[in-house]
């Protein structure tokens, strides 16, 4: 059974942030809340390393233990979802994520916290597959859709990787023995040459 | 007068009953295999319902096109 997986691969990350602009054209996000971002480590020092970060879709989901009324699921292919006609916005399941991936958009004219909003791994909500509802509330189902995550689609230097956890650690597990590690790995040492980092 | 009594006091007494509240939890989705019904936007090459096809169908997807190794001429 596939279990869905996502996996960023460092070394190729350039910080680009298109699957920031992926997910949220996809899903037409509203503004104030990011479902994927992109986080750099050293930035501006070379050897700077970026990863892109959303809902990891955890096995044993914290989100999941904390929520106190229980508005998580997680669907057959291991991806964790909620019900926002139940979520209450009470904001536990950021505090929970280690992550940071669950959002809280700004709502009504004293920016009352709103319901809690997630990456989907572009696989909708308990609301009819395909429905106006469901797109209202959680964006695009990809997956019902026989697609994957509009991110890891999208991402043009195929850092992230979306999919089937056997698959996509087959493929990053291809790249490593191939290109090597540290010093080895093509394009820093082109790029930067393979000096020390200064200031990291 | 004791039937209509017997009457009243079930109607009034009707009030006093309540709808069982327990946590029905998040509802549950859907197969997603399934598919949308949409077939717009579906990707061609497997059948909905067809959960084997899909899951297939989503490792070729993949392998294609996210493994430039397996694209790229050796």
């Amino acid at each position: 059974m596939a279990r869905m997986k996502f996996i960023c691969d460092a070394e190729r990350c350039i910080e680009c942030n298109g699957c920031v602009t992926a997910c949220k054209n996809e899903h037409e996000v509203p503004w104030g809340v990011n479902r994927r971002r992109v986080v750099t480590l050293n930035d501006g020092v070379p050897g700077e390393k970026s990863i892109s970060v959303a809902c990891m879709h955890c096995s044993d989901a914290p989100c999941m233990a904390v929520c106190p009324v229980n508005c998580f699921y997680k669907t057959e292919e291991g991806v964790v979802l909620h019900d926002k006609d139940i979520c209450i916005g009470c904001g536990y399941c950021s505090y929970a994520c280690p992550f940071g991936a669950p959002q809280f958009p700004s709502q009504g004219t004293f920016g009352v916290r709103g319901k809690m909003d997630k990456c989907t791994f572009c696989a909708g909500g308990p609301e009819e597959h395909g429905s106006q509802a469901e797109f209202d509330k959680y964006g695009r189902n990809r997956l019902a859709e026989g697609k994957l995550p509009a991110c890891a689609e999208m991402c043009s230097t195929k850092a992230l990787l979306a999919g089937d956890g056997d698959v996509v650690v087959d493929i990053l597990r291809g790249r490593v023995v191939q290109r090597g590690k540290g010093a080895e790995v093509w394009g820093w040492g082109t790029a930067y040459g393979n000096q020390t980092k200064q200031g990291a | 007068m004791k039937t209509a009594f017997l009457i009243c006091s079930v109607v009034v007494l009707a009030a006093c009953g309540e709808k069982p509240q327990d946590s029905l939890g998040a509802r549950t989705d859907k197969p997603v295999q399934n598919g949308t019904g949409v077939a717009a936007f579906t990707a061609p090459g497997w059948k909905a319902g067809d959960k084997d096809g899909w899951a297939n169908h989503l490792k070729a997807r993949a392998t294609y096109g996210m493994n430039d190794h397996v694209r790229a001429p050796q």
